[in-house]
Formats: C-alpha cells, sequence, structure tokens
C-alpha cells in the first residue's frame, strides 16, 4: 500500500462525510427511524413479562436498536455504490490507477463511519432514557462491537451491491434478508430455552444474534446468553471473512 | 512503438455481439479516431481497453502492459473521459477535480496549477462552488473533459468528447486535445461520430460498424479511396445508370442510392459533360448534380453503404442501457 493508495482512502472517506453532511434528509431520518422503535417498541412492550428476562423491557432493547441503527445506515453504502454504478461515477473511481483493496477500504471506512456515528447516537439517546451500563471498560467493549458490526455491516453491503445493478433490486433482497436476521437476532425478544427449539437454532445461526448479544453483554451486562468477549471474537471472524468476501466480489465486478 | 495493440478483441452481450474480434494499433503520440455510428461498438472496445469491462475473448495492451493480467500498471497509463456522465452531482465543481487529481496522486502544486488551468480552459471559472447537481448539461460535459485532461497520462481515452457540445467549446477542447498531444507527446484514442472532428483531430482513422472495423487508414488515404471529386446524380432508373456508368475506366466507384448515385472521380467538373452525354444516349434524365471534395461521410458511404447521417443522430446514451439490462435480466433468471 504506497501514498497513492493511502490518499484514495482518505479521498473516498473524504466524499462520504461530504455527501453525507449535505443530505441533511438522510441524517435525520436515519436517527429518527431508530428511536421509532425505540420509543414505541421500547414503552409499548414495557408492561409485558418475558420468561428469564432481567430489568425493563427498553433496557432489553436499546442494545438491539444501536445494531438495527447501524445496520440501516451500513446499507445505505451499498445504495450508495449502485448509486455511483447508476450515475457512472464509479467508472471514475474504477479507472483510476489505485489499488482496488484501497477503494474498498475507503468505502468501507466511510460508511462505516457513518454507521457508528448514528450508533452512537441512539447509544447516547439509550443512556439519556436511563439505560444503565455495567461500566466504563463495558463502555468501550460496546464501542468496539459497534465498529465491528459497522464495518460487517458495510462489507455485507458491498457484496450485494457489486452483485446487482439497480437500486430497487437492492432494496428488496435487502429488506428480504434483513428482516429475518432482525427477528431471529434477540433484539425484540429473549432467546433462552423457553422458545421452540428450532427458533433457538436459527438464531444460534444468525450472525446478528452474535453482534446483539455482545453489545447487550458489554453495555448493560444482563440478559445476554455468551460472555461479551466470546461474542467479539466471533463477531471478528465475522467482520474478517465479510470484509474479504466483499474486496474480492468488488474487484470482479464490472462497471 | 505501439501503445495500444488488441487482437481479436471480442465483447459479447447476452448473444449480443457488441465488438467482434476486432485487431489494430495505435503508434506512440498518434491520434487514432474510431468513427462509426451509435451502438457501432466504440465505448464497449474503450471499456475494455480501460479495464472497465472483461473482453469476452481475445486480448489487448496498453503500454505494454496486458489490459488482463496487469490491469493495475494499464491503469497508471490512461487517462479516461466517458461518454456518460461520470460526475459526484453532490460535490461542486472544484471537488471534483480534486477528488480526480488526488486519485491520481498529483502533488498539491500540480493539483492547484492544473485545476485553474482545465477550469478556465472549458470556462467554468466562476461555477467552480457550486454542486455539479445544479450545472446545465453542457456545463457538467465540459468539467468532464476538463477532469480527463488533468493529469497528463500516456495514452488519454475520449469518448465522444464533444457531444452536446457548442461550437465555440468544442473548438477550444480541439485545439486542447491537439496541444496535449503535440507538447506532451499524450498518445489519444478517440471516438467520434462527427466527421468534422475525426477530421480535424485523428492522424488515422478506424471506421467500425456492427463491431467491426472496417478499414484502418490516414485521413487523407481514406479520401483518395473514394476518389479525388465525388460526383452525386439525383436521375432516374438509378440502378440501370449505375451498371452503364461502371463500364467507365474514369468512374473509380459508384454507390447506389434510392434517388441518386454517387461516384468518385477525378477532375469531376470535367466529367459532368461526359455524363450528361451518357444519360442523353441511355435515356436517363438527370434532375440535380453536384461535384465536391469526398468527406469523411463520403468514406463512411463507401465502406459500409449508408450514411452516418441518415441514421439517428442523437441516441448517444443509448448503448450503456444495454449492459445495465442484459445484469437485470441475469439476476432475474
Amino acid at each position: 500500500m504506497n501514498r497513492r493508495d493511502l490518499q484514495a482512502i482518505y479521498m473516498l472517506w473524504l466524499r462520504q462525510m461530504k455527501r453525507f453532511l449535505r443530505a441533511k434528509s438522510r441524517v435525520l431520518s436515519t436517527i429518527i427511524q431508530p428511536l421509532f422503535f425505540l420509543f414505541i417498541l421500547g414503552f409499548g412492550f414495557n408492561i409485558a413479562v418475558f420468561p428469564g428476562m432481567q430489568g425493563s423491557y427498553i433496557n432489553f432493547l436499546a442494545p438491539g436498536i444501536i445494531a438495527m441503527a447501524i445496520l440501516f445506515s451500513s446499507m445505505f453504502t451499498g445504495v450508495s455504490v449502485l448509486w455511483d454504478k447508476q450515475s457512472g461515477f464509479l467508472q471514475e473511481v474504477l479507472v483510476a490507477p489505485v489499488s482496488r483493496l484501497s477503494i474498498v477500504i475507503g468505502r468501507t471506512f466511510g460508511g462505516a463511519t457513518i454507521a457508528l456515528f448514528q450508533g452512537v447516537i441512539i447509544m447516547v439517546i439509550s443512556l439519556a432514557l436511563g439505560v444503565p451500563i455495567v461500566n466504563i471498560e463495558g463502555l468501550l467493549l460496546t464501542l468496539v462491537i459497534m465498529v465491528l458490526l459497522s464495518f460487517t455491516a458495510v462489507g455485507f453491503g458491498l457484496i450485494i451491491a457489486s452483485k446487482m445493478h439497480d437500486i430497487e433490486g437492492f432494496q428488496s433482497i435487502m429488506s428480504l434478508i434483513l428482516m429475518p436476521l432482525l427477528f431471529l437476532s434477540s433484539m425484540f425478544y429473549p432467546v433462552n430455552v423457553s422458545l421452540p427449539k428450532w427458533l433457538l437454532i436459527l438464531s444460534y445461526c444468525n450472525p446478528l444474534f452474535y453482534m446483539i448479544d455482545g453489545i447487550r453483554g458489554s453495555f448493560t451486562g444482563v440478559n445476554n446468553v455468551l460472555h461479551p468477549l466470546t461474542d467479539l471474537g466471533i463477531i471478528l471472524a465475522l467482520c474478517i471473512i465479510v470484509l474479504g468476501l466483499g474486496s474480492y466480489f468488488f474487484n470482479k465486478s464490472e462497471a | 512503438m505501439d501503445i495500444i495493440e488488441t487482437a481479436n478483441l471480442t465483447k459479447t452481450f447476452d448473444g449480443f455481439t457488441a465488438v467482434d474480434h476486432i485487431q489494430f494499433s495505435v503508434k506512440k503520440g498518434e491520434v487514432f479516431g474510431f468513427l462509426g455510428p451509435n451502438g457501432a461498438g466504440k465505448t464497449t472496445t474503450i471499456k475494455m481497453l480501460t479495464t472497465l469491462l472483461y473482453p469476452t475473448e481475445g486480448s489487448a495492451s496498453i503500454a505494454g502492459f496486458d489490459i488482463l493480467r496487469q490491469r493495475a500498471s494499464v491503469r497508471k497509463n490512461i487517462g479516461v473521459v466517458f461518454q456518460e456522465p461520470a460526475l459526484d452531482t453532490e460535490l461542486t465543481g472544484r471537488e471534483n477535480l480534486d477528488f480526480h487529481a488526488r486519485m491520481y496522486g498529483l502533488s498539491p502544486e500540480t493539483r492547484k496549477k492544473r485545476i485553474t488551468q482545465v477550469l478556465s480552459l472549458v470556462d467554468l471559472v466562476d461555477k467552480k462552488d457550486i454542486l455539479v447537481k445544479h450545472y446545465s448539461g453542457g456545463m457538467k460535459r465540459r468539467l468532464e473533459i476538463a477532469r480527463g485532461l488533468m493529469h497528463s497520462p500516456t495514452v488519454l481515452f475520449l469518448d465522444e468528447p464533444t457531444l452536446g457540445l457548442d461550437a465555440q467549446t468544442r473548438r477550444a477542447i480541439w485545439e486542447y486535445v491537439k496541444l496535449l498531444n503535440k507538447d506532451e507527446g499524450t498518445t489519444i484514442f478517440l471516438t467520434t461520430h462527427y466527421m468534422d472532428e475525426a477530421d480535424f483531430l485523428c492522424d488515422r482513422i478506424g471506421i467500425i460498424d456492427h463491431g467491426k472495423i472496417l478499414v484502418i487508414d490516414t485521413v487523407d488515404n481514406l479520401k483518395k479511396s473514394v476518389g479525388h471529386d465525388v460526383i452525386t446524380l439525383s436521375c432516374s432508373d438509378v440502378k440501370r445508370f449505375q451498371k452503364r456508368l461502371e463500364q467507365e475506366s474514369w468512374v473509380s466507384n459508384v454507390t447506389p442510392h434510392a434517388l441518386y448515385l454517387t461516384l468518385g472521380v477525378e477532375r469531376g467538373e470535367e466529367k459532368i459533360p461526359v455524363i450528361f452525354d451518357i444519360a442523353r444516349i441511355e435515356q436517363v434524365s438527370i434532375s440535380s448534380v453536384d461535384v465536391r471534395k469526398p468527406t469523411l461521410d463520403d468514406v463512411f458511404l463507401y465502406y459500409t453503404g449508408r450514411s452516418m447521417r441518415e441514421q439517428n443522430p442523437e441516441a448517444p446514451r443509448n448503448k450503456t442501457v444495454k449492459p445495465a439490462r442484459f445484469w437485470l435480466r441475469w439476476w432475474k433468471k
């Protein structure tokens, strides 16, 4: 990786920051959408009693909403790649004398920064709503997991985007994949032995489950299934695999 | 040394052959042009040569680097001005240029100098801080050209560089391209369907139609192949008159059309009375006659059997839709 590649990474990152800050409606909507979930679901289900759940429902829900905000925002990076493809700008990037890897890294950094920014906003709002934290170490670990989640989700978006050519198709494929992943992630209800066995197995097969479980374990420190550090290991492995695949597919794609 | 060389370069989209086993080479420091109607395969060729599309068959090299195996080295040696806009509309004009300059690793001083230089060339200095989405079509095109000229590549690809521009800007861009070619020795590969552009800029021209190269030669030689003068005759009984004229040794070629004939001859003005004499004997009535020096349009007509002007002149964006549709279908399968 030479100086030109590093400059390309910086340029691609800077471009996404500028675009993000100039699209005010996007900033607003991606923050408000998870807030709807947090407030409506959080206060709506607060009266419900789940077997084996400690603390209030909103405390249980908040880690999931943080992950969801990151996920939604990351998917937008996939859309923006397709947008570049349709507008022709991707060609300008692809003929530039910089390595494909640096293009993927620049894109991923840009997308992940925005995703992380939105995750942190939801985190701060959760704290303001009185969601308790375990300790400072836990909070730092939460941030680490959030960073990894951002990278993984952006990488996943890049894989799908490299295979697609139209935005509508991308969005329908995305919601087709995202909805079951979210529902099976332990985001809305606790995953434990009181669930049917098949649902339990499906949840354990869901990568998002480990992300949300990890955030829950490190952030609020209750209701998590695995030790947060175990989750962290799994998330790290996932992140590396997805980013590797992402750059492979991106390299293969034609403009 | 040949700076671009292709060997049986072919691209097929979903059963449709866009580029069909083309073979040509471009010398260092040359301005080489692909002349052909829309959909002839010009853009697809450029996309393969600039590593944006993988060829279905065959290969090519740029500055000695293989477009399949040494993609990174190829990219280091080329610059491209795309036919369709490839600008970020959410950035300003200057930011787009700055993005490009940094991606190509220009030093800060060169960057500033070149940005000012190219902006004034395309007359966008006072618009440089406006978001590109507020630009008009012509302004976007000018910015696009400016960007392509900014770094000094070994080979510069220009895909329909002056499409949709006004006469004044076209002139300015032509002059700059010439200058770039002369002063910096940049080899230029351009595609166009404008005869005057090919005529003005190119040292050599390849005529391409339906994905195949029909002929490659210098502009002068191509014109000579048509004849020194071109006579156009509107007459009755075109077919019979054509057969009759083909027997004359001084007629180098006769091309029939629905209502008229074109023939290549030497000293055309002296041949008109002769033609009228033949017509009287053959009882063919001539309603109008025209003598002129051959243009590239005549050359095109000669090799393809039809005029470029007869086809839809302004539907340039169509061919980029084809690959996209192909992918859409592929995904839906």
